[in-house]
C-alpha cells in the first residue's frame, strides 16, 4: 500500500516537481526562540481567512444580493435553510476574530521591531491586508442589508460626499446612482465577493513569500541593534548555528493555536448566534437608531464628539495621515533597538492608541450624545421629586415631560445624557439663569423660547428650581437679595 | 556596428504585437470606463431630479409638520423597498411650505419631528433642528437639506431624486447644483 501511494506520490512529482520547494520551505531554519506562542498570530489570521473564503462560499449559495430581496434570503438563511443560522454566525464571528487577530499580530510585529531592515516590504504589504480587512467587514456589514447597513451606507455617502469638488462624484460612484439601492448592494458584493477577497489572497501570498525569503523576525534582544550593512549575515549566523526546522520544530504552536482559534469562533457561533438581519431596508421606517458594527463603534464615538468645525478636515486628512504613517514606519525607524524593553516610545504609542480606541468604542456602546427619544413617554417624573410641591411646580414637571426635555436630560437616572442630569439643577443655576437657558438655550442646547408660552416657562422654572438634593440650598443671585434688602429698607423700587 | 541600434525582424514583430495589445486594450478601456463611471455621468447637470407629487395640499394641516413618502424618480428592477423615501412636509400657511430631507445634514441619519417642543432630532449623534430645519444643536454645520417643491392644482410636487448629502454644498461652489438646493 504504502509503496503504491510513493509511486503515485513519485508520478505527480515528476511532472510537478512541487516536493522539494515545499520540502525546503516547510523546514527552512527559524531561530530557537521564535518557536514561541507570541510568533502564532499570523498564521492564525491566516486560517480563519481561509475559514471566511469557506462561511463565505457557502452563505453565497443561498444569499441574494439585490436590495429587493437580500433581506429575506437572510431570513431564510437564519430560519428556513438547515444549518443556515450557523454558517452565517461562523462568517460573522469570523470576521470579528479575523480583525482582532490581524490586530494582535500588527501590534506583536510593530513591538517586535519586525518591520526594520529588510522586512519593510512586508509590513507595507500588511498594512494593506489590514486596510483590505477592514474593508472586508464594512463591506460585510453591507451585504447584511438591514436598517444598519442601509444607514451606514448614508453615513459612507455623507462622509465621502465632504472630500472638496469631487465628493458629489464619489458619492455616485460608491452608490452606483443618485441613492442608496439595487445597485449600491450589488457593487458593494462585487467588491466583498472578487474584488477585495482577491487582492487579499494575493497580498497574504506576497507576504508569505517575503516571510519565507527573509526568514521570520529573531526573538529582539535588549542591544542587538538592526544595521543594514550587517543584519542579514548575522541572521544567517543565527539560523545555522542555532536554528531549527520550522516543521516540525515551530509549526506545532501554531497548528495548536490556529485549531483554539477557530473552536472559538464555532464557540460563538453556537453560543451567541449569526449577527441580525436588524430590521428591513425600508427608508420610510424612521424609528431607528443605526448603529455600526464593533470595530467600527470608535468611529461613530469620534463623529459625534470631535468639534463640528474640526469634523470634515479629521475625516479626510486622518485617515490619509494614519495610513501614510504607518506605511513610511519602516523607512523612519528601519534600524536600530528591535526590543520593546529598549522602545519606550513604540510601547506608549501602542497603549495611547488602545486606550483611545477602547474609550470611544466604550462610549460608542452606550452613545451619552444620542438623544433618547422615546424618554418623555416613558418614566414619568420621579414621585419623590413631586413631593410637597405647589401647583405650579407640578404644572413645570408636566411641561418637562411633554416639552421632550427628558429626551436629552435625566431625571432620577432615567433619561437622555445628551444634556447634564438635572436632579440637582437649582444648586448650579439661579431663576435668571434657568429662565436664560430655556428661553435662548446655547451650550449645545437647543433655544426654547419659540416653544414655550411665558406660562409655561414660569412653569418650568419654577420646578427646575426645586431640583436640589435634601440640604443644598438652591443657587441663589445674590444682586438680587441686595435689591430687595434696598427695597425693604427704603421702600424705594430698587433705584439706588 | 553593435545590435543596439539595428533592429531585428523578430524585435519589430515583438514591439508590433506589445504596441497592437496596447492600442486594443487602450480601445476596450473606453467602454468599460465608461460603464464604471456611468452613475456619475449620468448625474451630471441634474439628470437624476425630477419633479414628483407628494399629495393634495389638504393632507398638510396648516401650522404642522408631517411625513410624507415618495417613490424616487430612477428606479432600477432589483431596488425593493429602497426607492421609497421618506420626507417632512411643514406646511406654514396657504401655498407656503417647506419640505425638509429625512437624512440629518451631519451624516443622513433619519431625523424625526416632535411636535410638542417643535424640534428634529437625530438618533444617531444627537443633532437637533428647528421646525424651520435651521440648526439648533449638536454636530450639524447646518440646517436640514430642503427639497425645491411647487404648488399646481391643489398638488404639491418637489424636485428629488438624488440622497442629500453635506458635500452637495461644495458642489455648488463649483457651479453644480446641489440636489436640495432652496
Amino acid at each position: 500500500m504504502r509503496i503504491m501511494i510513493g509511486k503515485i506520490g513519485e508520478w505527480f512529482d515528476r511532472r510537478l516537481q512541487l516536493a522539494a520547494p515545499i520540502r525546503e520551505a516547510v523546514e527552512h531554519p527559524v531561530p530557537r526562540e521564535t518557536a514561541s506562542w507570541w510568533y502564532v498570530f499570523g498564521s492564525a489570521a491566516l486560517t480563519v481567512f481561509i475559514l471566511q473564503i469557506v462561511t463565505g462560499i457557502l452563505l453565497a449559495l443561498i444569499y441574494v444580493p439585490s436590495a429587493a430581496e437580500a433581506w429575506s434570503s437572510l431570513q431564510a438563511l437564519n430560519h428556513d435553510v438547515t444549518l443556515g443560522w450557523f454558517i452565517r454566525a461562523m462568517h460573522g464571528w469570523g470576521s470579528n476574530f479575523m480583525l482582532a487577530i490581524v490586530l494582535i499580530h500588527m501590534v506583536q510585529v510593530f513591538l517586535f521591531g519586525a518591520y526594520k531592515f529588510p522586512r519593510e516590504l512586508t509590513w507595507i504589504v500588511g498594512v494593506f491586508l489590514l486596510l483590505m480587512t477592514l474593508g472586508m467587514a464594512f463591506s460585510g456589514q453591507v451585504l447584511r442589508f438591514d436598517q444598519d447597513a442601509y444607514w451606514g451606507l448614508g453615513i459612507g455617502a455623507s462622509i465621502a460626499s465632504r472630500v472638496p469638488v469631487l465628493g458629489p462624484s464619489i458619492v455616485r460612484l460608491m452608490l452606483g446612482g443618485p441613492i442608496i439601492a439595487g445597485a449600491t448592494l450589488s457593487r458593494f458584493f462585487a467588491l466583498h465577493v472578487f474584488v477585495i477577497p482577491g487582492l487579499l489572497i494575493a497580498f497574504v501570498g506576497l507576504h508569505l513569500l517575503m516571510v519565507l525569503k527573509l526568514g521570520i523576525n529573531e526573538w529582539p534582544m535588549p542591544g542587538r541593534v538592526v544595521k543594514r550593512a550587517t543584519y542579514v549575515s548575522e541572521y544567517h549566523e543565527l539560523t545555522s548555528k542555532d536554528g531549527a526546522p520550522f516543521f516540525p520544530y515551530a509549526v506545532w504552536k501554531d497548528l495548536f493555536f490556529a485549531a483554539c482559534v477557530i473552536i472559538a469562533v464555532a464557540a460563538c457561533a453556537l453560543y451567541f448566534g449569526p449577527f441580525g438581519p436588524t430590521g428591513q431596508p425600508d427608508p420610510t421606517i424612521i424609528q431607528t437608531a443605526p448603529k455600526p458594527d464593533y470595530f467600527f463603534l470608535w468611529l461613530y464615538a469620534l463623529l459625534s464628539l470631535l468639534p463640528p468645525s474640526l469634523e470634515t478636515p479629521a475625516l479626510l486628512v486622518g485617515p490619509v495621515v494614519v495610513i501614510v504613517g504607518l506605511l513610511l514606519l519602516p523607512f523612519l525607524s528601519g534600524e536600530g533597538e528591535k526590543s520593546w524593553k529598549r522602545r519606550p516610545i513604540a510601547v506608549l504609542t501602542v497603549l495611547l492608541i488602545a486606550i483611545t480606541l477602547g474609550t470611544f468604542t466604550h462610549l460608542a456602546e452606550f452613545t451619552p450624545w444620542s438623544p433618547h427619544m422615546s424618554a418623555w413617554s416613558g418614566d414619568p417624573v420621579p414621585v419623590r421629586l413631586l413631593h410637597g410641591t405647589t401647583a405650579l411646580e407640578r404644572q413645570g414637571a408636566l411641561v418637562f415631560q411633554a416639552k421632550q426635555c427628558r429626551n436629552c436630560h435625566s431625571l432620577g437616572d432615567s433619561g437622555g445624557q445628551r444634556g447634564p442630569a438635572l436632579d440637582g439643577v437649582a444648586v448650579r443655576l439661579t431663576q435668571d439663569q434657568l429662565i436664560r437657558q430655556v428661553i435662548q438655550g446655547g451650550g449645545n442646547m437647543p433655544a426654547y423660547g419659540k416653544n414655550l408660552s411665558p406660562a409655561e416657562t414660569t412653569a418650568l422654572v419654577a420646578f427646575l428650581e426645586t431640583l436640589h438634593p435634601a440640604g443644598h440650598a438652591p443657587a441663589r443671585d445674590a444682586s438680587r437679595d441686595a435689591v430687595l434688602r434696598d427695597v425693604r429698607e427704603r421702600g424705594t423700587g430698587g433705584q439706588p | 556596428m553593435s545590435n543596439e541600434t539595428t533592429l531585428s525582424r523578430r524585435g519589430f514583430f515583438t514591439k508590433m504585437g506589445i504596441l497592437f495589445n496596447g492600442l486594443i486594450a487602450t480601445a476596450l478601456a473606453v467602454p468599460m470606463v465608461g460603464f464604471l463611471l456611468s452613475s456619475i455621468t449620468r448625474g451630471r447637470g441634474n439628470g437624476y431630479l425630477s419633479w414628483v407629487p407628494l399629495g393634495p395640499v389638504s393632507d398638510f394641516p396648516e401650522g404642522e409638520t408631517r411625513l410624507a413618502i415618495f417613490r424616487n424618480p430612477y428606479v432600477m428592477p432589483t431596488d425593493g423597498k429602497t426607492v421609497d423615501t421618506a420626507c417632512w412636509v411643514r406646511r406654514i400657511a396657504g401655498d407656503q411650505f417647506q419640505v425638509f430631507a429625512i437624512n440629518c445634514a451631519h451624516l443622513g441619519c433619519p431625523v424625526r419631528w416632535f411636535q410638542q417642543s417643535g424640534l428634529f432630532m437625530c438618533p444617531c449623534h444627537g443633532g437637533a433642528y428647528y421646525r424651520d430645519g435651521s440648526r439648533a444643536s449638536g454636530p450639524p454645520e447646518r440646517g436640514l437639506f430642503e427639497y425645491p417643491y411647487k404648488v399646481e392644482n391643489g398638488l404639491i410636487t418637489i424636485q428629488a431624486g438624488e440622497l442629500p448629502t453635506p458635500g452637495a454644498a461644495i458642489a455648488a461652489l463649483t457651479g453644480e447644483k446641489p440636489p436640495c438646493a432652496s
